[in-house]
């Protein structure tokens, strides 16, 4: 009879025992959860994360687009869309001859593959990890020249 | 602070607009609807409609890491007639479209639609004779989740924004949203 029993038990408990305890490993204190609490927490991002764009400049202020559309020819989508003007002394954007008086990207077109990153000769074009872009008309995704440009450097304490 | 005036919900038909019966006052029927709206912001069951490498993203923003379900969203439908929303994930062909369109129209009111990707928000790199340039076309789009594809971050941002426009959801009322845009850009 008692042989029955703890026959019983190995037989019914102790597996269920053993199944538990992978359970109850995999629970707190012994792991902690894995979820990013998204809105309030976010995760690291990657160094060669690639989303939204960002036009720098240089230190001095200028602009370093140069307006010659090597961006737009490089784009895989077509979202890009450059228009150039001549600088003068008075009006100087940008340290070469031209600058970009319009430069839009549609941001709903963009694959975020960063070609245009790569084909920009003077580095003024980058993928930076802003991925909060959802938004709710798709008008409001061609993202202009001013949203896209970085603010002017403060100056440098001498 | 800019605004700009947007119409909510032009094609939301929930509970008939009564009038009247706002300009009275009816303190019950607005917390009801208040508590109708939590209920509807909180329980956003998304229709399984993953149609190319997107949905591979919105299946890992299900997972554990990202997790969906924060925000009542874990429950995808297999049915349009049990879901809230529908998450457009991939490109959709002109063959698709139809399909699409009846798949929205068997969905119960009020419904949300968030297009998710390059691809469903616009045609992304697909500018051809098959692909459909944009699920706007066919159906009306609540929220765009650009990216190629989408990171679950990415999603489950745009998924806060629909839940902030459901919130701000009156019956076809005209809301005044602030300007979404950002115009400076975070430095690092």
């Amino acid at each position: 009879m008692i042989t029955q029993v703890a026959r019983r038990f190995v037989k019914t408990v102790l597996p269920l025992a053993q199944g538990l305890s992978i359970t109850f490993r995999h629970q707190p204190p012994f792991q902690q959860p894995i979820t990013v609490e998204y809105p309030e927490q976010k995760r690291p991002m990657y160094p060669r994360t690639r989303w939204r764009h960002v036009l720098r400049r240089y230190d001095n202020g200028l602009e370093r687009c140069i307006g010659c559309s090597l961006c737009a020819g490089a784009c895989p989508a077509r979202c890009i869309y450059v228009e150039a003007a001549e600088n003068t002394d008075e009006q100087r954007y940008s340290p070469g001859e031209r600058y970009a008086v319009r430069y839009e990207i549609n941001m709903l077109r963009c694959i975020f593959c960063g070609y245009c990153q790569e084909a920009c000769p003077t580095g003024a074009i980058v993928l930076r990890d802003d991925y909060e872009l959802a938004d709710y008309q798709r008008s409001d995704f061609i993202y202009t020249k001013e949203m896209l440009l970085e603010p002017v450097p403060a100056p440098k304490e001498e | 602070m800019a605004k700009r005036i947007v119409e909510i919900a032009a094609h939301d038909s929930t509970t008939p607009q009564i009038p009247g019966l706002q300009q009275q006052g009816n303190i019950l029927l607005a917390k009801l609807e208040d508590l109708v709206r939590w209920g509807r912001v909180n329980s956003l069951w998304p229709l399984t409609f993953g149609l190319a490498c997107c949905a591979i993203e919105m299946m890992s923003t299900v997972s554990a890491r990202f997790d969906i379900s924060r925000f009542g969203s874990e429950v995808f439908r297999p049915s349009p007639r049990q879901a809230d929303v529908m998450i457009v994930a991939g490109r959709v062909s002109k063959k698709m479209g139809p399909v699409l369109r009846q798949l929205y129209d068997q969905m119960p009111n009020p419904k949300w639609v968030i297009s998710m990707g390059a691809c469903a928000s616009c045609g992304g790199v697909f500018n051809n004779y098959a692909i459909l340039q944009g699920v706007d076309q066919i159906v009306p789009v609540d929220v765009y989740v650009p990216g190629c594809p989408p990171s679950p971050d990415a999603l489950l941002y745009g998924l806060l924004q629909l839940q902030r426009k459901i919130r701000q959801q009156h019956h076809g009322m005209i809301v005044e949203l602030p300007l979404l845009k950002r115009t400076e850009v975070s430095s690092g």
